[in-house]
């Protein structure tokens, strides 16, 4: 049986209970939420009077109500040293999400500690250290004088390349600028560390530096410019499971023509329509089915190409749409540079940047040519170039928004691909503008501020590969999970393990040393090829595993957070629990970390290396905010004006206060100038990327040499939330171990059935899935999971990137073998169709 | 998916189960006779036995209206045709699910090809034959299920609910 909660009823919110602002700290989306907490011996009654939504509640409550909350909204939690009740549910009067709440946000009640009712006991409560053969816990200056001491003997002024550092660069989760600042300010400002990487790549840059090259900040739009556009040009994503409520609350009314009025009354001067979808992805997924049914058939076109070829796509688009003169020619002469290259193809820039003729040139390519490489009819790319910039009755620019995520970023030539995208954007004036932008849908929330990174350089260090070349000898981990989340992750384990296990047998061998002769034994064992890893987490994780010291971290609502979302809207995270026992912000444990190093070397008497490590005497994460976010953005932003501002909070950038308000920007560009290339002249540039094949080293030669694509993505149900979830029962009873799409005769010529367990191989490594049939799947072509604890896809990625070290995930191909019939975990699921049959 | 409404409110269950039954056992022993005062509040909502209809009105794959455990909790009797796990009646394929959906409250539509309850509001849907297991979709718990007896004479009673019913914090109001 599918599994259930048992509840019968729930304990009602009192009318006096506490009320927190609360932005989901899942996804990129940050749907606003209420957290209701009211003392454990007490509750709220069914009379209007005494519950917190002055509703009857001895009456069934209508559709859409928000006198509702589910059991995964509920718990009992610690606040304050005391239990109490905790509803967490989402908030109607946010523009975001309107009330709505996704599988993964509303159970962010469920999703936290508690000793009450046992929910995710796997968070870490106190400091570990390796010690006789396991972990032991500790105090927090035990853990820190250990880490303090051994990264100090591999660390000196002006040379600290041997201290690797992983640091997420996030917001939301336990990211936030309070905590990238916390880490910016230990890494890039006491030290000048540069062999680090991001939590989802293997080295420290941008996803898509060709936009900002180009001028371009890749969150340059607000969400209700999908209420406004004519055409939605969406690539490489899948909204409605990877950025729900965004999808249903915005582009869904924009396509079922529901906002027709609000279009009408935003820009008069011009006839209006529902919006129209085009959807460029190699899979058909369960956004193009929601598509299908908000804006009617006729009005959603799927480009089905053939996987890492949207290059030639957008190049041919490009072509077509300047050939039949549909550009905004105003817009290129005022906003755009007027010569031919501005930026030189070189080994930072993969492509040359120029003008918008110049790009003409280079990336000419004819819709039958694409085509053939794309593997879409010619009509189609015709139909999509229409939709996209075919001028208005009465000659008016369409507008189109070009909404893009990993299946470019983390596909074919990353740097070329996304410039020829925000070619055409620049080129029919989509951005800036009302309806329109080009830009990334977004995984986690962004909360960056850090000192410059710039001695990083560009290509920046390619980490993993470092780590398996035996270089590093301290290594420090900030949330991130090479295990699960990295490619080339057959071989990056199997290092890893070798190395990391070298330090533990050092120090098993030395139980009952002093400090001071701990220490030397982990040095010598790190001299002979050893890695000392410290790892900074939530949970135990799997690299974890591997770990000498393990320092706990608390998440959001366990700390006051700031981030903000796809469309730069920042928000205050108000603390309404504890955190699990001594767990600290990660801002708070990096600024001890600075202060154990700092009283280390003092100890050792490098007095003048140790007043680097000044300036880290913060007692609360609101002083790393004022520290970090408030003293670098002009000094107007601060907890008490932010709280004030509540769930809505305040579009970035923040350029003012006035009135008890903060004000913030709408869309970014509306004035035409660009600047993220911090060129003076602020006009934006054109990227000249001509296509070129399969670009990634191995690509092609795998492609040529094994049967299956094996793409790989989240889902609606495992996705940025899976840490907790891979201890959420109503999670694992859906997906035991990751599945592994595949078109039903593709099943049946290697005989398994739904829910058989199979490997997937190739030169690289090897993985294993749970078969899940999936009609519309091409022959030959599976769709994996990406990230499982229990089967990581990127076992079976090959360590290939582009020029700037951007992982190439998506285009990788292996063979397939039956490792053995559905389990029984298996067996009882549903392996029906996701496309929903109305 | 129109069809007759067939609900009879049953009557009301006393004691449930083995747990809450020996627990006022227990206590029954230890209390001194003492003057009448109020029935202790359970731990446990009192589910009613209603009858929905018996297995003689239902024909395979097609829904019949139903509520429970009152007429404002809208639900789904079904027979489907093969022996599904906690399905009831002489074939072992009867089940009973609540139709609102879990996410917002929207009324699902059965879909009597692949079996499954479908949400026109934001396209999750769940599947009948597993349990009310969601198939795909937005919903935190998957569907509720309304426990079923079959009695001598054929009638289907519903006894119980497994879930929190959507729009109400008490599955019995």
């Amino acid at each position: 049986m599918a599994f259930k909660r048992q509840i019968d009823r729930l304990p009602i919110i009192p009318a006096d209970a506490k009320v927190h602002n609360v932005t989901c700290h899942y996804c990129i989306v940050g749907c606003g939420y209420k957290a209701y907490t009211w003392p454990i011996n007490r509750q709220g009654g069914t009379a209007p009077e005494q519950n917190w939504a002055g509703a009857d509640l001895s009456q069934q409550q209508e559709t859409e109500t928000a006198a509702w909350y589910a059991p995964s909204m509920y718990n009992a939690v610690r606040q304050d040293g005391k239990d109490v009740h905790l509803v967490i549910k989402p908030d109607p009067d946010c523009v975001v999400n309107s009330g709505l709440g996704s599988v993964r946000g509303a159970r962010m009640a469920e999703n936290r500690r508690s000793e009450v009712t046992g929910t995710q006991l796997q968070r870490l409560t106190e400091p570990m250290v390796w010690r006789y053969g396991t972990w032991q816990p500790t105090s927090w200056d035990d853990a820190l004088d250990l880490v303090a001491r051994v990264t100090a003997r591999v660390i000196d002024k002006d040379n600290e390349d041997n201290l690797f550092v992983s640091m997420f660069d996030h917001g939301g989760s336990a990211g936030g600028y309070e905590n990238t600042w916390g880490t910016g300010k230990l890494y890039f400002g006491a030290m000048k560390v540069k062999n680090c990487r991001i939590h989802n790549r293997p080295a420290y840059n941008s996803e898509v530096h060709s936009t900002r090259d180009m001028g371009v900040g890749e969150l340059n739009y607000c969400y209700e410019d999908y209420r406004l556009t004519d055409t939605i040009f969406m690539v490489g994503a899948n909204s409605l499971e990877t950025q729900t409520n965004l999808f249903l609350n915005h582009m869904i009314p924009g396509m079922r023509g529901d906002t027709l009025d609000f279009k009408k009354q935003e820009l008069p001067d011009e006839p209006h329509a529902a919006a129209k979808v085009v959807i460029v992805d190699p899979r058909r997924t369960v956004t193009i089915k929601a598509c299908e049914e908000a804006a009617g058939k006729d009005n959603v076109l799927h480009l089905q190409i053939n996987s890492g070829t949207d290059l030639a796509l957008f190049n041919a688009l490009f072509t077509y749409i300047a050939d039949k003169g549909w550009v905004d020619k105003e817009f290129i002469a005022a906003s755009t540079f007027q010569g031919e290259i501005a930026q030189p193809e070189d080994a930072a820039h993969p492509a040359a940047l120029g003008g918008f003729e110049a790009a003409r040139a280079a990336c000419k390519m004819s819709v039958a040519d694409a085509a053939a490489i794309c593997g879409v009819p010619e009509a189609d790319i015709v139909k999509a170039a229409e939709w996209i910039a075919m001028p208005k009755e009465g000659g008016k620019r369409r507008r189109t928004v070009f909404p893009y995520e990993k299946g470019i970023i983390w596909g074919n030539d990353n740097y070329r691909t996304i410039g020829a995208l925000v070619n055409i954007g620049l080129a029919t004036g989509n951005i800036g503008r009302p309806g329109g932008g080009v830009c990334r849908l977004g995984g986690h929330q962004e909360g960056y501020m850090r000192p410059s990174d710039a001695h990083v350089g560009r290509p920046a260090p390619y980490l993993d590969q470092l780590i398996i070349a035996g270089q590093g000898k301290v290594h420090h981990i900030w949330a991130n999970d090479h295990y699960k989340t990295t490619l080339n992750a057959t071989e990056f384990k199997r290092v890893y393990n070798r190395r990391t296990n070298m330090v533990k047998d050092a120090m098993d061998a030395r139980a009952g040393a002093t400090r001071e002769e701990l220490v030397d034994a982990i040095v010598s064992a790190i001299e002979a090829g050893g890695l000392f890893s410290v790892n900074v987490d939530v949970i135990h994780t799997q690299i974890g595993q591997q770990a000498h010291v393990i320092l706990p971290a608390v998440e959001s609502g366990e700390m006051n957070l700031t981030s903000m979302n796809g469309e730069r809207r920042m928000r205050l995270v108000e603390k309404f629990m504890d955190g699990p026992g001594s767990a600290m912000p990660d801002c708070l444990i990096a600024a001890r970390m600075a202060n154990h190093l700092e009283r280390v070397l003092r100890e050792e008497g490098r007095t003048e290396y140790a007043d680097q490590f000044k300036g880290f005497d913060w007692k609360t994460e609101e002083d790393a905010f004022m520290d970090g976010y408030y003293a670098n953005t002009g000094q107007i932003v601060t907890y008490e004006r932010l709280r004030a501002m509540g769930n809505n909070g305040v579009q970035e950038p923040v350029v003012g206060f006035e009135d008890g308000k903060l004000i913030g920007t709408k869309r970014l560009y509306a004035d035409g100038k660009f600047d993220r290339h911090g060129r003076e002249d602020k006009l934006a540039l054109f990227c000249l990327g001509a296509w070129r094949g399969l670009q990634a080293p191995g690509k092609q030669n795998q492609k040529d040499s094994y049967r299956f694509l094996i793409n790989n993505g989240r889902s609606n149900i495992n996705w940025q939330n899976w840490f907790l979830d891979q201890k959420n029962e109503f999670v694992l009873d859906r997906f035991p171990v990751p599945y592994i799409q595949m078109n039903p005769e593709d099943m049946a010529e290697l005989g398994l059935n739904p829910g058989d367990l199979v490997e997937v191989f190739n030169d690289v490594g090897a993985t294993q899935a749970m078969v899940y049939p999936e009609p519309t799947a091409r022959r030959n072509e599976t769709f994996m999971l990406f990230g499982a604890p229990s089967g990581s896809q990127g076992n079976v990625i090959n360590a290939g990137t582009n020029e700037l070290i951007l992982p190439n995930y998506k285009q990788t191909w292996g063979n397939i073998r039956k490792i053995s019939d559905a389990t029984p975990a298996a067996k009882k699921l549903s392996f029906k169709s996701w496309e929903v049959t109305l | 998916m129109k069809c007759e409404r067939l609900v009879d409110v049953g009557r009301r269950q006393f004691l449930r189960g083995g747990i809450t039954g020996a627990v006022g056992a227990a206590a029954a022993t230890v209390l001194a006779p003492a003057p009448a005062k109020a029935q202790t509040a359970m731990a446990l909502v009192d589910y009613p036995a209603n009858r929905l209809a018996n297995v003689a009105d239902l024909k395979v794959n097609e829904p019949l209206d139903i509520s429970y455990p009152d007429d404002s909790s809208p639900g789904v009797l079904l027979k489907l045709g093969t022996k599904v796990e906690g399905g009831v009646g002489p074939d072992g394929d009867i089940v009973a699910f609540s139709v609102l959906c879990p996410h917002k409250g929207w009324m699902l539509s059965y879909n009597a090809d692949d079996k499954t309850l479908n949400c026109p509001g934001h396209y999750s849907r769940f599947d009948c034959e597993a349990g009310g297991q969601q198939v795909w979709g937005h919903a935190t718990q998957n569907l509720p299920q309304f426990e079923l007896t079959v009695q001598d004479n054929g009638d289907i009673l519903a006894v119980g609910v497994d879930e929190l019913i959507y729009g109400r914090l008490s599955n019995v109001l």
